[in-house]
């Protein structure tokens, strides 16, 4: 009893940044996630995502020379601005050479980045081993920087990643509108006189700051996913940019927030894995129900949709069966048999099963003690109501686009499902008619 | 100043090469766009219409030769340039709205770092309304039939406000309604005195819709007046031995008496 109350104690005191350290590393990470979450938008609209990646990569190499020369001058090698200046320098090489692969040979992206990125990352690894060798320093720790580990943070660190964060943020923000008109249209942009490469400059400097003052926390192979994993939960809500951007932005920030405090809870957890299944835990949830582009709301969208054109073809079959077996006027609700039913439309026994059963559950359709079923007063209605609609358009089709008669019905059989009431006033209007006992314009034609 | 390419040409070009991977695409063009036309670029697949077009908006680089707009480079005369692309040239999955993507036409005249304001969103919303779309100003642009994307690039170029108007294949996969509406607002700016060039596939309306063609395969065939150079001869020059156009191009030519 009393070890579940001292865990959830040390659990409240991580979450609510009680302790100082903890205080640095969670508001650092939080900053961070805030910063990659809006930056990596930009990325991933760009359709630049995996340039990031083979970018972190290329910085190991630079922390590892980094580490040599401050050693070999005599300074402390673990100097943080110092490992970082390295990192940024080998990480835009290796940008700037899959932009050079790219464009001086026939090799496509893909390709160039992925051998940037494993040169770049074995390059890191070999100097990193090298490295250890020297006398005097231990380079021990360095390794930190390739899976991330946030519990090494001081104070100083903390104030270099914050400015750099803050700074980042406020500079994408002042470009936002040259960076959205990069991202959608890029050869516009160049005709309306904005320069592309410098934006492209631009954007790829922000990447490179974030992702380089990231490498401490989250660690050079994960940092990718801080970037993209966001932007793309963040899509799943909405189709508007700007609040893609906000979403983006604090999905980030609660994922770097809970991912390094549960990683200070408990210190044998990696912070960088712990963030990004964080991040991926919240992608997970976006996915499945955010009402933009989320899968099930985008398969209740189907399944009403689906349902309600399952309703529509019943009735007015039942209506067009009325309609060829009586001459009279006005037309009267008969009893029809299941099976002259099923032979007008080719349903499969199980399909109509179900149609009719949703019918009865909706009181348009009643089963007569004979096995024939009836329409109800309301599906009767409803009936007249859908074929009207239903030749309405076959005739639009017919009089304002050259579609062949023939061709009319299957046409009209999908579309007519998403005619609205004003859409028909509009085509009665046009048609001019008033009659309300149409006749299919298959019959016109003969 | 060069004499055979005076200013008053909305577009000229002198001399013009393009290559890819040093297979050239374009050869020695020479051609001047008269002020105040309706022109249609026309030629077979691969005979370098987007090529030139995107070469005249600086958008690829010259092997060799040179475009004047109004007899000046075109860094210079950018804002009398609106640019309509092919409609698949970018993606329409983007998340914005309709709106937003015609006020990218005002971003040129806002400058860097200021936001899109209340004046912009309306001559956007004014420029919807002439395309005949306003009441889908706030649809994301996934949610637009092709015609309707192919009105929201259009009205992005008639918010620029521009005296040439470049235009990639407007006519591509759209439907006949947006096919009718395009060609009446083309006629308007051609009555407002404006210069229109416009990349074509479809020989069987260009009689009626142009007033100037350009004929291309890889150079120039025939550059004049439609009734001048839309016959026969240079038409069977310019599709060469594709014979299968044959019969397409004398069916084109049934309609350039009406």
């Amino acid at each position: 009893m009393w070890v579940a109350s001292i865990v959830f104690d040390n659990l409240l005191e991580t979450l609510l940044l009680s302790s100082y350290n903890t205080r640095l590393v969670v508001l650092g990470t939080t900053l961070l996630g805030t910063a990659a979450g809006l930056i990596g938008s930009f990325l991933l609209l760009r359709k630049q995502s995996l340039l990031g990646d083979a970018l972190s990569h290329a910085t190991l190499p630079g922390i590892g020379i980094a580490f040599a020369v401050m050693t070999s001058l005599g300074f402390s090698g673990r100097n943080l601005p110092g490992l970082l200046a390295g990192a940024t320098i080998t990480g835009l090489l290796g940008v700037i050479l899959v932009l050079a692969i790219r464009n001086t040979t026939r090799l496509k992206d893909d390709a160039a980045m992925g051998i940037v990125l494993s040169v770049f990352f074995g390059l890191g690894v070999a100097i990193l081993g090298i490295v250890n060798k020297l006398p005097n320093q231990s380079a021990a720790g360095l390794e930190s920087f390739i899976y991330g580990k946030t519990a090494s943070m001081v104070f100083a660190d903390f104030l270099l990643i914050s400015a750099t964060l803050i700074i980042t943020t406020i500079v994408c923000l002042f470009i936002l509108k040259e960076l959205t008109l990069l991202c959608f249209d890029d050869s516009f942009a160049s005709t309306q006189g904005f320069p592309v490469i410098i934006l492209d400059i631009l954007l790829m400097g922000l990447v490179t700051a974030v992702t380089v003052v990231g490498l401490q926390a989250v660690g050079l192979i994960l940092i990718i996913a801080f970037l993209i994993i966001p932007a793309t939960a963040a899509r799943f809500w909405t189709h508007d940019l700007r609040k893609m951007l906000w979403l983006a932005a604090l999905i980030g920030g609660i994922s770097g927030w809970l991912g390094s405090s549960l990683s200070a809870l408990l210190p044998d957890l990696p912070s960088g894995a712990i963030i990004v299944i964080a991040a991926a835990s919240i992608f997970i949830v976006s996915m499945l129900l955010g009402p933009a582009r989320g899968v099930l709301p985008r398969y209740q969208r189907h399944r009403t949709l689906k349902k309600k054109m399952g309703r529509q073809h019943l009735l007015r079959s039942t209506y067009e069966i009325l309609e060829n077996t009586q001459d009279t006027h006005p037309l009267r609700n008969l009893p029809i048999p299941i099976d002259k039913l099923r032979a007008h439309r080719y349903w499969s026994k199980g399909e109509l099963k179900k149609l009719l059963r949703q019918a009865r559950a909706e009181d348009h359709v009643e089963r007569q003690p004979s096995g024939a079923i009836r329409l109800s007063e309301s599906g009767f209605g409803e009936a007249s109501r859908i074929t009207r609609n239903h030749r309405l358009w076959e005739l639009y089709l017919i009089k304002h686009a050259d579609i062949a008669p023939s061709h009319v019905d299957r046409d009209a059989d999908m579309v007519e499902h998403l005619l609205g009431a004003e859409m028909v006033h509009q085509l009665e209007a046009e048609l001019e008619t008033e009659d309300h006992t149409l006749a299919s314009p298959h019959l016109i034609e003969t | 100043m060069r004499p055979e390419h005076p200013p008053e040409f909305p577009v000229s070009v002198h001399d013009l090469t393009v290559a890819y991977h040093r297979k050239p695409v374009l050869w020695d063009i020479d051609l001047n766009i008269p002020q105040g036309t309706l022109s249609g670029i026309v030629g077979p697949n691969g005979a370098g219409k987007s090529t030139l077009l995107k070469s005249c908006l600086n958008l690829i680089p010259k092997t060799s030769g040179e475009i004047l707009i109004y007899g000046k480079p075109y860094e210079h005369q950018r804002d009398l340039i609106a640019y309509v692309p092919q409609r698949e040239s970018v993606d329409w999955d983007f998340p914005v709205s309709a709106l937003d993507v015609v006020a990218m036409g005002t971003y040129r005249k806002l400058g860097w770092f200021k936001r899109v304001g209340k004046s912009q969103k309306k001559q956007a919303h004014e420029a919807l309304e002439k395309v005949g779309i306003g009441h889908l100003a706030h649809r994301q642009i996934s949610q637009l039939s092709g015609g309707q994307q192919q009105r929201v690039f259009l009205a992005r170029a008639l918010v620029q406000d521009a005296e040439i108007y470049f235009m990639d294949e407007p006519f591509a996969a759209v439907d006949a309604a947006t096919e009718q509406a395009i060609i009446e607002l083309l006629q308007d700016l051609n009555k407002r005195g404006k210069t229109v060039l416009c990349v074509h596939h479809d020989l069987a309306t260009v009689s009626r819709y142009f007033d100037h063609l350009v004929l291309l395969n890889m150079r120039i065939v025939a550059s004049g007046p439609t009734q001048e150079t839309f016959n026969r001869d240079n038409l069977q020059k310019t599709y060469g031995g594709k014979l299968q156009l044959l019969d397409d191009i004398a069916e084109a030519l049934k309609n350039v008496g009406r």
